[in-house]
């Protein structure tokens, strides 16, 4: 009997959902604050740079340029806000970067080629139809792996994915075909030229963006808290036979949940087009991988998720600026910093999500034991 | 625990408050050259040849105007995109007077941000759009490099002679491969030049090229070397930024002419030369301008006269003998006015001399055909823009491909 109580493991790990807000934002602190020293160490022995003047460049990077910084953040905000519903549900949809794309395509189509044809056309409506097309085209990029998900139950990671490539080359396909110097760059469209089909400054450039990332995150924290929709997403996400079983159509609620995620991601393209790039080429965009950390560190909570992508725009605005402070000539130490906190960050949340529980029972055995022993003597 | 993490946190704000103090430079000294900011934005970091290359340039200009690496505010890993001009707006408001961003794709963001801050100026290589824009504040700059290619090619073509010689290979199996990024003219004025440098000493020589559709694709830059090697190129050069070709020329033991420095580290085997844009010089000519107040040209040009291009060390172990004496005549030539790379007496275009050519200078929407560039029996590469417009397709020369590998 006392073989087997000697086998008792010292410790159990057991799964913790009671922990208080506060206890797992310390958690996430110290995490980063590990992080953070790890890099400082690391930056002394590659760089040769004191680890305090790596934090300050940081520090001092990020804020160079606040509006560029909150824009950022805009940016990476509404591309998470686009993939929450569709995470909600477990449909993990990695196509982000290939649905904004090619609205930002679509949306370019109409700025080039609409003015040519109709020179007389207003700003509004040329503005309007770019908003339209290129939410039509993010939403056939997000609605067909949404239907064979549906429909055929195919893999919709590797279908999402695969979706990004048919982006990318599609992509070079009409620049290529567009420009006919053949230098396989389109350059921002009509710069020089009216600047028909950009956006309307409203004093600042960056403001408008970060209006609509505001507007985007409030209307997916009511539609996802308080509607009904929202409620057959987390339902569907929860268990799809309990969905089922209680008369959700899950074929619709999945085909739905894209089709806004496309219309998201729609508006984004618009915005690279008409606010942001004013171009398209394989570089623009390009945050749909780092918004799932953002989602998932958020907890898929939109108001959350402000301050997730708030801290990785700060951290990878921060981090690449040590390359220009130390003129290091290269950014290989700057995607080494951010490796490590973001490795930190998600090492943590074991435990938060997880307890690890001593097991006294166990000591009090060997105690007991011994001193059973020490009595016998 | 709350007051543990306060205390942490308060010691790391002093400290960094330290830093931020101690890393700060004060200038104290009266030359104007010291008193000024240089920003520079390349769009991959110094692991891209083509990008390291205008990183050391900028270097060598500081250390020869006197100035302090301090003063250079240098973004690496800049994407063609927004980013361009977000990173110009952050060397304006790190104190640059002048900007330099090297990557084609970021001519516009670099114009919108001249549009935007005219007491800065704006120099972009490789661009086409300054003499249309036209700019006080936004200029052009590019170097005839295609001489530097010329010479190079002298290089490759003596190795095929030496090929030939040894019974390596017979006169009608001197063919060499190109590794191209685009159907673009810039890359075509490069391989066309290296071609007409091989065939001024092995009449015999053909060349084949590949696209890669990238500028700096490792991968496919590779293959692409591969791809032409097993197709029986005896030889390789190439115009993309990676290690890619020359890491396949020195695993498949084919000699490879190299392109915007030295890649004898990879290639100790195989590299025979390498010819380059030492960015140098326009750099520093872009320094004492701006210092001076004066404006900057808004096509420049340099030369191997004017020190700009270079034909880097010969691998000796590698090159045919004499290429070096013939490189240095070559040069010679080139310096002297009496060597031209595009004379019309020396290629044919679909079995014809080029009598006439109009090239498409001013770039605009039309992608017309705009300025007659043939004369005297010359194509006038350069002269009416810095970025090279020579994209005809000569006789002797097989594009395999266009625009994609």
């Amino acid at each position: 009997m006392s073989k087997i109580e000697r086998r008792e493991p010292l410790f159990h790990i057991v799964k913790n959902d009671a922990i208080s807000f506060g206890k797992s934002l310390g958690i996430r602190i110290i995490a980063i604050f590990a992080g953070l020293i790890v890099v400082g160490i690391l930056g002394m022995i590659l760089i040769g740079e004191n680890p305090f003047s790596i934090y300050s460049a940081m520090f001092d990077g990020a804020f160079i340029d606040v509006w560029t910084l909150l824009q950022n953040t805009a940016l990476l905000l509404m591309f998470g806000i686009a993939v929450i519903p569709a995470f909600q549900m477990k449909f993990w949809n990695l196509g982000a970067n290939g649905q904004v794309l090619v609205g930002c395509l679509a949306s370019i189509a109409c700025m080039k080629f609409l003015p040519v044809k109709f020179p007389q056309i207003q700003n509004w409506l040329l503005l309007l139809i770019m908003l339209v097309a290129s939410i039509i085209v993010s939403c056939i990029w997000s609605v067909v792996p949404a239907i064979f998900k549906a429909f055929f139950n195919t893999n919709e990671t590797l279908f999402t994915l695969m979706m990004n490539y048919i982006a990318l080359t599609t992509v070079d396909y009409f620049v290529f075909t567009w420009d006919k110097t053949g230098s396989g760059t389109l350059g921002i469209v009509n710069l020089l030229n009216g600047q028909k089909g950009w956006m309307p400054d409203l004093g600042n450039k960056y403001l408008l963006p970060i209006i609509i990332s505001i507007i985007m995150t409030a209307f997916m924290f009511v539609y996802m808290k308080f509607t009904k929709h929202g409620f057959e997403v987390a339902l569907v996400g929860e268990s799809v036979n309990t969905a089922k079983y209680v008369g959700i159509n899950v074929k619709k609620v999945i085909i739905r949940t894209l089709l806004l995620g496309g219309i998201f991601c729609g508006i984004l393209g618009f915005l690279y087009a008409s606010c942001l790039s004013h171009t398209v080429n394989q570089q623009i965009g390009g945050l749909g991988f780092t918004a799932i950390l953002v989602a998932w560190l958020a907890n898929f909570d939109s108001v959350a998720m402000l301050f997730t992508s708030f801290f990785v725009v700060f951290l990878e605005t921060g981090s690449k600026f040590i390359s220009t402070k130390f003129q290091l000539n290269s950014t290989d130490y700057s995607n080494i910093v951010v490796g490590i906190i973001f490795f930190f960050i998600i090492a943590c949340e074991f435990f938060i999500r997880f307890k690890i529980q001593i097991n006294h029972q166990h000591q009090k055995t060997e105690k007991s034991e011994i001193n059973a022993e020490k009595e016998g003597n | 625990m709350k007051k543990i993490l306060c205390a942490i946190l308060a010691i790391a704000m002093i400290l960094s408050l330290v830093a931020c103090g101690s890393g700060e430079t004060t200038s104290t000294s009266d030359s104007k050259l010291l008193d000024i900011k240089v920003g520079l934005i390349t769009l991959h970091d110094d692991s891209s040849t083509y990008d390291k290359n205008f990183i050391d340039g900028m270097y060598r200009a500081l250390e020869n105007l006197g100035m302090k690496k301090e003063q250079l505010v240098l973004y690496t890993g800049v994407d063609e995109s927004e980013d361009c001009y977000n990173k110009a707006k952050e060397c304006v408001n790190q104190g640059c007077q002048v900007v330099f961003a090297d990557s084609f794709g970021h001519e516009d963001y670099m114009i919108q941000a001249a549009t935007e801050f005219k007491d800065v100026k704006f120099c972009h290589a490789t661009g086409t759009k300054a003499h249309t824009v036209n700019l006080d504040n936004f200029s052009n700059a590019f170097a005839s490099i295609y001489e530097g290619r010329y010479a190079a090619g002298i290089a490759a073509g003596m190795k095929l002679n030496e090929m030939i010689e040894a019974g390596k290979i017979t006169e009608d199996k001197a063919l060499m491969g190109y590794v191209g990024a685009y159907t673009y003219a810039e890359v075509m004025s490069g391989y066309s030049s290296f071609y007409l440098g091989a065939k001024s000493v092995c009449p015999s020589v053909k060349m084949n090229v590949k696209f890669t559709g990238s500028w700096y694709d490792y991968d496919k830059e590779k293959a692409a070397a591969e791809s032409l090697i097993s197709s029986g190129c005896v030889l390789i050069s190439q115009h993309a930024d990676s290690y890619g070709a020359p890491e396949a020329c020195e695993a498949a033991g084919v000699p490879n002419v190299s392109y915007n420095g030295s890649t004898k580290d990879v290639g100790p085997n195989t590299y025979i030369v390498s010819s380059k844009i030492d960015w140098a010089p326009y750099y520093e000519y872009m320094i004492n301008c701006t210092v001076e107040g004066k404006t900057i040209d808004k096509d420049w040009t340099g030369t191997i006269k004017s020190g700009s291009v270079k034909l880097l060390e010969i691998n000796d172990a590698v090159a045919a003998k004499g290429t070096q004496d013939a490189i240095d005549k070559a040069i010679e030539e080139f310096k002297a006015g009496t060597l031209k790379v595009f004379d019309t007496s020396t290629f044919t275009v679909g079995g014809k001399k080029l009598e006439s050519y109009k090239a498409d200078v001013d770039s605009d929407e039309k992608f017309e055909k705009d300025t007659e560039v043939v004369k005297d029996g010359v194509f006038e590469e350069s002269k009416y823009r810095s970025a090279p417009y020579f994209d005809v397709e000569i006789d002797g020369i097989t594009l395999l491909d266009r625009n994609y590998g």
